[in-house]
């Protein structure tokens, strides 16, 4: 075995050795990050339990078109990662930049629109300690306290993930720039696989985030 | 594989480039990062264990002008000492050494310095990971430190750091800015945490050198492997906790504010709507298995170091196996059991109190397993075994005040006794501490090529078991008179009176024990430079680590190692040595080599 492999790390084996540890190591990682939502979940459910009023109330104030195109811009998204990683274990190199380059721009869409979103709460006062009108809540005879700790949560846990969807965007920035100088081949494609693992796990947050924040409620319209 | 082919590694890596700083600061060695992790402990030992000696000054002579610390510091010190300096001791002094000792000590330095060298890998499986996950220790330390000088102090609220004391700025001194750079400060440990447990439950599962099965791990590696993923799945839960607290006391968000506090500073949104409670339970979903990453590891390196010297194979290897996998399992559901003066609903606490006092069932299986091991053995008494020894036996006494606790009715007495605090220091300081030490002077030579002196490190193990235990061994007694623990100046309460006497003698105890330590630094650093040379082998030790020289360079192995048996082929009848490594050829007690990937 003169000569090693391009891309391979001194203390694996093979190609197929480190990228299995690469994805074994994305799995473990992906799970440390189910527990970081959980945590957020399990708050959450706990103080819906408690103020089941103050958090339908405030639920059905968020804009659940915007929320509802986000989600199928995201699941978009996932389908053109799906579509890359294969690409990429083919070869095919200019397919595999144009779906990276696709799910960049799905990806940043789903920012872009959920940044006009924070911008229409806080035109609408749903933003507590900027933009919060206590009186409008209690005419309404909804505590605003709960109301209050309802929108925080979706503030919290909606910007977690857009964090998290910000850094996979500036992954993939990079997998599609080495993708362009033809760094992936069919033998050395795990860091394009590694990472749809982590861009399908921002997508699949969001499905739980979408009935938990947008859907508690009975709506009549949708925004 | 062929040696050819690892020597075509070194040239490829290119091993004896590297200068000094990617050698030895940014280095992505295993080795070397858990030496990193090694140093730095260290230096946060003598930082934690000061502020001990000072929590321990203020309660033996509360009252005293002590010349040099009222000068060292006339603020809060002076004639007579601030509460908030004294709940701002203990916090500290917990935090230290719960997050910046004994876990990086035991999952940083040990984890990262074994794993890969136990099992017969190059180096974990992801260098750069494990680089950054000490260089993120290094924001942790410097914000702590720092918090020691802003405004206020640094966090006094516990290492609990309940609210609302820790979450309303005003609710004390410390409350403020120190609070806020405590959290800041753990948030960076919990990533660094993070990024070492991805890599070691990785390392454990992909990177095994043929032949060495599961079942044939030596149960350091075991510890560490269960530890990683206690670790994994606990440790995100406490860094939301953290943000969200942050969040409360940064811009106003009311997760754990509950209403009716408005006369208080950071609260201007408005009566809150959230429950403090919450955080208890996020805290203790973290910080209750985080016992067991503290002393799991230590459990598993003791197991490796008994068997060594009693030149036994350990007694019931798989038991040992599957009651870590008990402790930690049951580890994930009893966080209750901190819970029980919080207003817990009974029925909920006897299920708490049940699942914890079964822990009991897979600790005693361990405990009776080294007293297996140790039957009828001819026992070299090394510092290492000594210390190991000791950690059996101090293990025993905290396991037991465990009991007490977890049973609801006592612990309704005991609660916020200085019985806990005996019951914590039995664990952490006596169990994990002794665990280290003795893996400290047991891989010392594989570390640095170099024997510890076993004179110096016989008088610094007898002074230490002395002294602690006369530290913390009265605290069981005041904690049954009625001593509360967090109170900065006990002589107010009359009913007190009769156990002052204690606190003086465990105070003079504890500064003893701290000069101590000082023999151990000393005998480091000397045999450091002036040890005696090791040689591959030093203790006939049969784990892989020993195949390698000492201390292993970059890549570790000279040849690529195969793995024949088990760890613990003590007193083979057929073998003319009274050890059988794992990487020995000979066919004496020989398994199939059965390939691990």
């Amino acid at each position: 075995m003169p000569v090693r492999d391009r891309g391979l790390w001194h203390h694996f084996d093979s190609l197929d050795h480190q990228a299995d540890s690469n994805l074994l190591g994305m799995w473990v990682f992906l799970a440390t990050e189910l527990l970081v939502f959980g945590a957020l979940f399990t708050g959450y459910s706990a103080y819906r339990w408690r103020y089941p009023a103050g958090f339908e109330a405030g639920s059905r104030h968020l804009n659940l078109l915007i929320g509802g195109v986000n989600t199928v811009v995201l699941l978009t998204s996932s389908l053109t990662m799906a579509l890359a990683v294969r690409a990429a274990s083919q070869g095919r190199q200019a397919l595999l930049v144009r779906l990276l380059l696709a799910t960049l721009f799905l990806g940043s869409a789903f920012l872009g629109l959920k940044a006009v979103e924070y911008r229409q709460d806080y035109l609408e006062r749903l933003v507590p300690g900027l933009a919060f009108d206590r009186g409008a809540w209690q005419e309404l005879h909804v505590n605003p306290n709960h109301v209050q700790l309802f929108l925080i949560f979706y503030y919290v846990m909606t910007g977690i993930h857009a964090l998290h969807l910000t850094i996979g965007i500036g992954v993939l920035g990079i997998l599609t720039l080495k993708a362009s100088r033809g760094h992936f081949t069919p033998q050395y494609s795990a860091p394009v696989e590694m990472w749809g693992l982590y861009w399908h796990f921002v997508d699949i947050i969001w499905l739980f985030l979408l009935p938990l924040l947008y859907l508690v409620s009975t709506r009549t319209s949708f925004y | 594989m062929s040696d050819s082919h690892t020597q075509d590694v070194g040239a490829h890596h290119g091993h004896t480039e590297l200068g000094f700083i990617r050698k030895y600061i940014f280095s992505e060695d295993h080795k070397i990062i858990g030496i990193q992790f090694l140093f730095s402990g260290l230096i946060f030992l003598f930082l934690g264990g000061a502020l001990a000696l000072g929590v321990r000054i203020q309660l033996a002579w509360p009252n005293k002008d002590i010349p040099v610390l009222s000068n060292l510091f006339p603020h809060s010190w002076g004639h007579k000492m601030a509460p908030e300096f004294y709940t701002m001791l203990f916090s500290m002094h917990a935090t230290v050494m719960i997050f910046f000792v004994i876990i990086p000590w035991l999952t940083g330095a040990f984890g990262n310095f074994l794993i890969p060298l136990m099992i017969g890998a190059r180096d974990m499986a992801f260098p750069k990971l494990n680089m950054l996950s000490y260089w993120f220790m290094w924001p942790a330390f410097i914000i702590l430190l720092a918090s020691f000088f802003v405004d206020g102090g640094a966090a006094g609220a516990g290492w609990t750091s309940y609210p609302l004391l820790a979450s309303i700025n005003l609710a004390a001194p410390n409350s403020g800015m120190g609070q806020v750079l405590w959290l800041t400060s753990l948030l960076f440990v919990g990533i660094s945490s993070m990024m070492g447990s991805v890599n070691y439950i990785t390392t454990i599962i992909n990177l095994r050198a043929t032949g060495m099965t599961l079942n044939r791990m030596p149960l350091s590696v075991w510890a560490m492997f269960i530890t990683a993923i206690l670790q994994a799945m606990a440790l995100p839960v406490l860094t939301v906790a953290l943000i969200l607290q942050l969040l409360d006391k940064t811009i106003n968000t009311t997760f754990f504010l509950p209403p009716g506090g408005a006369p208080f500073g950071n609260w201007h949104t408005g009566p809150g709507g959230g429950q403090p409670l919450l955080w208890q339970h996020l805290f203790w979903f973290y910080s209750h298995p985080a016992v067991y990453i503290m002393i799991l590891p230590a459990m598993g390196m003791v197991s490796d170091i008994i068997a060594t010297f009693c030149r036994k194979p350990l007694f019931g290897y798989k038991p040992m196996v599957y009651s870590m996998v008990g402790i930690a399992g049951l580890g994930f559901i009893v966080w209750g059991h901190h819970m029980f003066q919080s207003g817990m609903d009974p029925r909920l606490g006897t299920g708490f109190m049940l699942a914890t006092i079964m822990i009991a069932l897979p600790s005693a299986v361990k405990t009776f397993n080294w007293l297996g091991t140790t039957w009828g053995a001819n026992i070299q008494y090394t510092t290492a075994m000594l210390n190991a020894l000791a950690f059996v036996s101090m293990f025993v006494i905290g396991g037991l005040s465990g009991i007490f606790m977890a049973a609801t009715p006592v612990d309704v007495y005991f609660h916020d006794t200085y019985f806990i605090v005996a019951h914590i220091h039995y664990v952490l300081f006596m169990s994990s501490i002794f665990g280290i030490f003795a893996a400290i002077y047991f891989w010392f030579p594989k570390m640095f090529g170099r024997l510890m002196s076993e004179r110096l490190g016989k008088i610094h193990f007898v002074l230490t078991f002395v002294f602690a235990n006369c530290t913390f061994f009265p605290m069981h007694i005041i904690g049954i008179g009625g001593h509360p623990r967090r109170y900065a100046d006990p002589t107010l309460y009359k009913f007190l009176e009769p156990l002052q006497g204690l606190n003086v003698f465990m105070t003079v105890c504890a500064i003893l024990l701290g000069l101590t330590q000082l023999i151990f630094v000393v005998n480091f650093f000397l045999s450091l430079v002036w040890g005696k040379k090791a040689d591959r082998n030093p203790w006939h030790s049969n784990s892989l680590e020993w195949s390698a020289p000492s201390p292993p360079p970059h890549g570790n192995f000279e040849t690529e190692p195969v793995v024949y048996r088990g760890p613990y082929e003590y007193g083979h009848p057929d073998h003319n040595e009274d050890y059988l490594p794992q990487f020995d050829p000979s066919t004496v007690g020989r398994g199939t080599p059965v390939h691990a990937h």
